[in-house]
């Protein structure tokens, strides 16, 4: 909804910090997810992740959420998908020209990154979006990349001791 | 076979210390010249002709034109082979690509193509959304952004790769462009934006037509604090408008593009318009050429192409150089 959207970009640097808690509760349940089994996971996990960002801020599950870098406004709702916003159309009150009726969502990206505990997330470059992790959990997916992330850095330690 | 012919002026110039390509407006940049570029409008026909014909009226006055790949979502000649037609007879095209018709692997294939027909400057756009061309139910694709679009084609430079990560056996060796609007909000980040594209991979930029002045120096201070001036050239965009009329119809109609009061009125209350906003230009590009920073100008003069000559002569920004153009070695010799 199109005014949750914009309360979730005032309201950024709280609900960036709440993730990152979130997410670290998420990351010591992986040896859970495990034994469960990721892919079993997958479809309970999305309707959820579906429900609660598509209220926050009308997530289009583009399956590689980009949202902590970009001040909480998703940008999968640029009618141009621009990952690495805004064009040069944003019209002088900040709306955008492909629909006039709406704030460019980058315009809100920056407003949102600002309030952010990380200001400088957003100057991350987002590269070009992955259509095969269309509609799939990226809670699941950055949970398992940290996990095995970890385990790497756990290998390389008992090489080095 | 056609046997290749050496002494083609197409051919990439010899490859240099520092130079990411063999183009001449790399080279013109670099030298620390001021430059020009002008926006070349494609035709909507089939006739190569057309294309020299609306390129030779900037012969002499411009390093670099800009083939606008659909631009405005209106369809017309790609952008693709009108930069074939150019470089055919040596010009140095600034291939403008647009990531809204065609996906990652479409615009891939078009950069070798048009790096093997001499193409050696590209600019990456996201490109307007359908809804303001000829045909508002076409499919806007948008597979990448402009960002992603700098940093793929950087990698086929730099790492010989396609974003897949297949091997590229000949790499294209391009100058790589961005567009930039100082002017559209929000207009304290825009340097912030600029930076960005940067760091994904813009050798220069050209920015949207600026008519304020003093809004463009407090974007360049901050590109200045930013130290983007020393990885960039930055080109502001300029353009000659016909009227006041047109001024008002731009400013309401076409978003991201900031026409101050003052200049509306200064055209309004001129007796020939047309030659008021020749004018106006003229001294636009005087007074963003003092700007530390600004490396050259980018001419937008839609349906005025034949004054931008003159605008540039009297603007005499060019100083006693003369852009390269087809012939012009010819003309000296007979000087």
């Amino acid at each position: 909804m199109y005014s949750v959207r914009q309360w979730s970009v005032t309201h950024s640097r709280k609900l960036g910090k709440f993730y990152d808690l979130f997410e670290a509760a998420l990351f010591k349940l992986h040896p859970l997810f495990n034994v469960i089994g990721y892919e079993r996971l997958e479809k309970p996990v999305r309707v959820v992740e579906q429900a609660i960002k598509g209220l926050l801020f009308d997530c289009q599950m583009c399956g590689q959420c980009a949202l902590s870098s970009t001040g909480m406004s998703c940008s999968m709702n640029c009618p141009k998908s621009i990952r690495n916003g805004p064009c040069g159309g944003v019209r002088l009150d900040g709306h955008c020209e492909v629909k006039p009726e709406m704030r460019c969502v980058w315009v809100e990206a920056w407003r949102g990154s600002a309030l952010m505990v990380d200001t400088n997330a957003i100057q991350q470059v987002q590269v070009a979006v992955d259509f095969n992790l269309k509609g799939s959990s990226s809670w699941l997916r950055v949970v398992r990349k940290r996990a095995e992330a970890k385990a790497l850095l756990d290998e390389v330690g008992e090489v080095q001791s | 076979m056609i046997a290749y012919d050496q002494n083609h002026p197409g051919n990439p110039l010899p490859e240099k210390e520092g130079h990411v390509s063999r183009g001449r407006f790399e080279r013109v940049l670099r030298e620390g010249h001021f430059a020009v570029t002008a926006e070349l409008a494609p035709p909507d026909s089939a006739l190569a002709t057309d294309v020299y014909d609306r390129a030779r009226v900037f012969d002499g006055f411009v390093d670099g034109m800009n083939a606008t790949d659909g631009s405005g979502a209106h369809c017309h000649m790609s952008s693709v082979a009108m930069c074939a037609i150019l470089t055919n007879v040596g010009y140095s095209p600034i291939m403008q690509i647009s990531c809204r018709d065609k996906n990652r692997i479409a615009i891939q294939g078009d950069v070798l193509g048009a790096a093997a027909m001499g193409v050696s400057s590209m600019l990456c756009l996201s490109g307007d959304g359908v809804q303001v061309g000829d045909h508002p139910e076409a499919k806007p694709v948008f597979d990448l952004d402009s960002m992603s679009l700098l940093e793929i084609i950087r990698g086929m430079r730099d790492k010989s790769t396609f974003l897949s990560g297949r091997k590229i056996t000949s790499a294209p060796q391009v100058f790589l462009g961005a567009a930039s609007n100082p002017t559209a909000p929000p207009i304290h980040n825009r340097p912030d934006r600029l930076a960005k594209k940067i760091a994904a991979g813009a050798d220069f930029v050209q920015t949207q037509y600026i008519y304020d002045v003093a809004q463009f120096k407090s974007f360049m201070a901050k590109s200045r604090d930013l130290g983007l001036i020393e990885k960039c050239f930055i080109l502001p965009g300029v353009g000659p408008l016909a009227s006041a009329r047109t001024a008002n119809w731009i400013r309401t109609n076409v978003p991201g593009i900031d026409i101050p009061d003052a200049i509306i009125d200064r055209l309004s209350g001129a007796e020939n318009q047309k030659l008021e906003g020749q004018k106006i230009c003229i001294e636009l590009i005087q007074q963003l050429r003092e700007i530390e920073g600004v490396s050259g100008v980018h001419v937008m003069a839609y349906r005025q192409e034949e004054a931008v000559a003159d605008i540039i002569q009297q603007s005499g920004v060019l100083g006693d150089r003369k852009p390269w153009y087809p012939g012009c070695e010819v003309q000296e010799q007979i000087a």
